[in-house]
């Protein structure tokens, strides 16, 4: 590292730290007034009396003005509840809101600079340390030191970092209140683009953004000479950029519902929701487009771009978790689990969810059609357990969180319904495979330990068998990584795409069958 | 299948034979698990000193230098062995008593075998240079040798690679990847040149500098040089040069690793004397790998071949041999690959450094001087006899077809791009070659267009 590598890993550091010690400065304040913007008219009356304690009482931190709010609603709450005065209960989470209205001084009054000084200065120093990478090295894929990194290999770093991230997801989450001093930093920003003041989403919805395209700075250092790889990374980093980022805050200024339109069902699990449905087909022609093209994507786009190219169109290409994935997530791609157990567990673990994506969307389906009588309870129940476990605990907790520790695909290989839904129709009916180069596979290594899918790519090179894998994301990294070129990336005829017997080319003594 | 030799001559046959096979490496490994696969019923044991598991020579650099651990190495999970009864031993056997039957080791009870399978590898050259045998100075083929790699370059201010082949290359960009300064003694007057024609030896050559390796050629090791304390002080150059340093990698060449055998009934020259079926002199005794030497080499072969592709069709021929009727071993078109620091390596047929009448020869180089082609034809017949890539990627089947079938050289360059193996998107200069070899040739050969599957974007009109 030179110096101004260091300077700027240095500047990422503190900038870090600050941003975390944002969250315990400040001061909380609620007024009458805070009070009326976030609530609604007749909860307003209610609250006013209840939070009577609390309101103009000055808190030093978010946790002790949070349990205070908490305990006061839940205090109402409970006495509704036993005169079973239902219609009384305040059902609605005003804590997010009341927090962040209450927060005043350094953070509230000073959002851009502070702004600046953390998320600014971190994406600054990050690049400072990237940029100068491998400078003045020939262009090819160095892995030096990654099994001896603290970070990269389940050291101590590695692990902080893993308890950090899975902190970071549960505050988000669960406890967003506890965040709100982050989210008004990036007030000024969702301003510009919705219109709004911005939530615990857009917050980490431009961390998420940011994290992808300076970590797609360093893949393009990384992979610097390899056009795949390149190509690769800036479509991720556009999509993430645009359809993921921009386009749907903007909708959101045209008044229109939130969408990203690369977004494709059962990944997006709501799509079918009564709300969203209803939030499209009442937007006019930006809604139905939103409507038919989400339905075309699950019907035709991935079913078609798949026989043509493999699920990578999407997986490694498009793709948002994937997009983290292969930009913030590719130091901890070695990290998989490459054993055939693992792989047991990831057939059974993926196409459950699928399954389960499926049947609540069912469900949630013949409920809408059937007037709601019939299947109300059951479907929101689904849908509670279904948004806990696998869209917030799975693919938000698990999935970047365990980057870490168990590589940078754990949510895609083992959770991603639609994952699971491209890689049967890639398994099955595509033209996409992993060709192996006749015989000169040396069973070094390099291709199973760095897929990030866990997918033991040697034990098919070796035997000169075509990778044709429903998991395969085809990120390319396997081929780049060959010290050999036994591995190469193709469309090709269906035809022999899948050899059960293969024949190692090289032997005129025998036909080698593997 | 016609030279085929009767059955009960060859090995014997029993249902519970015991067979055993010495070394674990891809050559034995290979002919335990194809005869399992075609024999249920005879106890296999492989026995090695080294580790208890298979693992990939080959990628003993990458541990040394970060990308892999040991354990990635390994191209089969642990349970692999038990679940296919292909017992283990980890022991170093001390000698054969062949008319026993019966092997001794270093530490456990000796072991009975019905036949035996002697694929023992090879070992490090050494050429009794003064100051040889001092700490710090080693050879690399072996786990151990990685081993002690880690514990003498410890600390260490330079480092002297000698001899310019693949191990030795290898060396120092294992060395270079922990910023130990490299100086690259090299004998040749260009980098692997007894191997490579001039061009490609000068390409890697220039790689080599590129890499911030103080490549030395035509330099050659006089002695090493002792620090007082058994350690390595210094080297001398035969031009009576002095260069300090701390570690000597001694990589000029290997051979069969054959002392176990010396002074036995076993019948060696270079290596252990094999027949085309890989029977030793010894009824019952079978070798393969690197430590073998042919009696008769196939055509156009060397007597002592020690690459990972030819050890393991070794043992593929071998453990086919050991079930059913013996065939002998028919090696096709050679090919061979490697990786220079960035730059991949990869050739089929034979590419000789120097050749004369009536071989012709076509060489390209891209004008960034990290990529090339060279093709080695019959001026007569046309006939491809070889080529040579450098920083691109053939397709080995096409390239194995075209040899057998003598295809002409023309024939090959025009539908070079269907051999095209570089990852999608990869700048390609096949129409670049072609052109110059109608320049060099006076010919007019055009690239044959690829009948095009159709794309996605076809079925729409584009």
């Amino acid at each position: 590292m030179n110096i101004i590598q260091k300077v700027g890993l240095g500047l990422f550091l503190v900038s870090l730290l600050f941003f975390n010690a944002l969250l315990f400065m400040g001061e909380f304040r609620l007024t009458e007034q805070k009070l009326r913007e976030v609530t609604s008219e007749q909860h307003y009356e209610v609250l006013r009396q209840e939070l009577q304690p609390m309101l103009n009482k000055n808190y030093g931190s978010s946790f002790s003005f949070v349990m205070d709010f908490e305990s006061s609603l839940d205090n109402y709450n409970q006495r509704q509840e036993e005169s079973e005065q239902w219609d009384r209960v305040i059902w609605d989470d005003y804590t997010f809101a009341a927090t962040k209205v209450a927060s005043e001084g350094l953070v509230a009054q000073n959002k851009l600079l502070l702004l600046l000084l953390t998320v600014g200065l971190g994406v600054l120093g990050a690049l400072l340390n990237i940029l100068p990478k491998y400078r003045d090295e020939p262009t090819g894929i160095k892995h030096n030191g990654v099994m001896f990194s603290s970070n990269k290999s389940r050291g101590i770093i590695g692990i902080t970092l893993g308890v950090y991230l899975i902190g970071i997801y549960v505050l988000l989450y669960w406890f967003p209140a506890y965040i709100v001093n982050w989210t008004l930093l990036v007030d000024p920003l969702s301003r510009i683009l919705s219109g709004g003041p911005a939530s615990q989403w857009f917050l980490y919805g431009t961390i998420y953004t940011l994290a992808i395209l300076v970590m797609g700075v360093r893949m393009f250092r990384k992979y610097r000479g390899n056009k795949y790889q390149l190509l690769r990374t800036s479509s991720v980093m556009f999509f993430q950029l645009s359809f993921a980022f921009l386009i749907p805050e903007i909708l959101v200024l045209l008044n229109k519902p939130w969408h990203d339109f690369k977004n494709i069902w059962p990944l997006d699990y709501t799509f079918f929701y009564n709300y969203r449905v209803e939030g499209m087909l009442s937007s006019g022609s930006i809604g139905m487009l939103m409507f038919v093209s989400g339905i075309l994507l699950i019907i035709l786009g991935v079913p078609l771009l798949t026989y043509f190219y493999g699920k990578r169109w999407y997986c490694s290409w498009v793709c948002g978790c994937g997009g983290l994935a292969e930009t913030a997530g590719d130091p901890y791609r070695h990290l998989s689990d490459k054993s055939l157990n693992a792989w047991l567990v990831e057939r059974w673990m993926v196409h459950g969810v699928l399954v389960f994506a499926v049947v609540m969307t069912g469900v949630t389906i013949v409920n809408y059609f059937s007037g709601f009588a019939l299947l109300g309870q059951w479907t929101n129940t689904l849908h509670e357990w279904y948004g806990f476990l696998i869209g917030a605990a799975f693919a938000g907790v698990v999935g970047v969180g365990f980057y870490p520790l168990m590589g940078n695909r754990v949510w895609c290989r083992f959770g991603c319904p639609l994952a699971a839904y491209l890689g049967i129709v890639q398994r099955f009916k595509s033209r996409f495979r992993i060709t192996t180069n006749g015989g000169q596979c040396i069973s070094c290594g390099n291709c199973s330990t760095y897929c990030e899918m866990g997918i033991d790519v040697r034990w098919y090179a070796q035997r000169g068998q075509n990778i044709v894998r429903a998991s395969c994301v085809g990120c390319g990294v396997c081929a780049s990584v060959c010290p050999r070129g036994v591995l190469k990336l193709e469309n090709g005829p269906e035809q022999g795409r899948i050899s059960d017997i293969p024949i190692l080319t090289g032997n005129e003594s025998i036909n080698v069958l593997s | 299948m016609k030279e085929a030799k009767p059955i009960g001559e060859f090995c014997i046959r029993s249902k519970a034979r015991h067979v055993v096979i010495i070394g674990n490496g891809i050559s034995g490994v290979t002919c335990a698990r194809h005869l399992r696969k075609r024999d249920s019923s005879s106890r296999i044991t492989i026995v090695s000193g080294e580790t208890q598991h298979f693992f990939s020579r080959t990628a003993l650099m990458y541990i040394y230098m970060g990308h892999m651990k040991y354990e990635h190495t390994k191209p089969y999970e642990d349970w692999f062995w038990e679940k296919n009864r292909l017992d283990l031993v980890q022991d170093w056997v001390t000698s054969i008593d062949f008319e026993q039957k019966r092997l001794a080791f270093n530490n456990r009870e000796p072991l009975k075998y019905d036949i035996l399978v002697l694929a023992l590898g090879s070992k490090s050259n050494l050429f009794d240079w003064p100051g040889q045998d001092l700490q710090g100075v080693q050879g690399l083929y072996s786990y151990q040798d990685l081993q002690s790699m880690e514990v003498n370059t410890r600390g260490c201010q330079r480092a002297v690679v000698v001899g310019g082949g693949l191990i030795g290359i290898e060396m120092a960009e294992m060395l270079r990847s922990r910023d130990i300064p490299v100086t690259f003694l090299v004998r040749e007057q260009a980098f692997w040149d007894n191997v490579l024609p001039l061009e490609e030896a000068q390409l890697v050559g220039r790689h080599i500098r590129e890499h911030h390796i103080d490549l030395r050629l035509g330099a050659e090791l006089e002695r090493i040089l002792d620090d007082g304390t058994g350690n390595v002080k210094a080297v001398v150059t035969k031009d009576g040069e002095e260069i300090p340093c701390q570690f000597v990698g001694l990589t000029v060449g290997v051979s069969p690793n054959i002392d176990l055998v010396r002074n036995t009934r076993l019948e060696i020259s270079k290596g252990i004397l094999v027949d085309e079926h890989f029977a030793t002199n010894i009824p019952n005794v079978f070798a393969i790998g690197d430590c073998v030497e042919y009696r008769t080499p196939p055509p156009m072969r060397r007597p002592v071949e020690q690459v990972w592709y030819t050890g393991r069709m070794h043992g593929e021929t071998l453990a086919h041999n050991l079930a059913h009727e013996p065939v002998p071993y028919k090696p096709g078109p050679w090919f061979n690959s490697a990786k220079f620091l960035d730059i991949e390596y990869q050739t089929y047929g034979l590419v000789p450094s120097k050749w004369e009448e009536p071989v012709g020869s076509f060489y390209w180089e891209h004008p960034a001087g990290k990529k090339c082609l060279r093709l080695l034809f019959d001026n007569s017949t046309r006939q491809l006899l070889g080529v040579n890539i450098f920083g691109m990627r053939l397709r080995h089947e096409l390239f194995d077809e075209a040899l057998r079938s003598n295809t002409a050289v023309e024939e090959v360059l025009e539908q070079l791009h269907k051999a095209n193996f570089d990852p999608e998107f990869y700048d390609r200069h096949y129409a670049e070659i072609l052109q110059k070899f109608n320049q060099q040739f006076g010919t007019n050969l055009q690239l044959r267009r690829e009948k095009k599957q159709k794309s996605l974007w076809a079925y729409f009109g584009f």
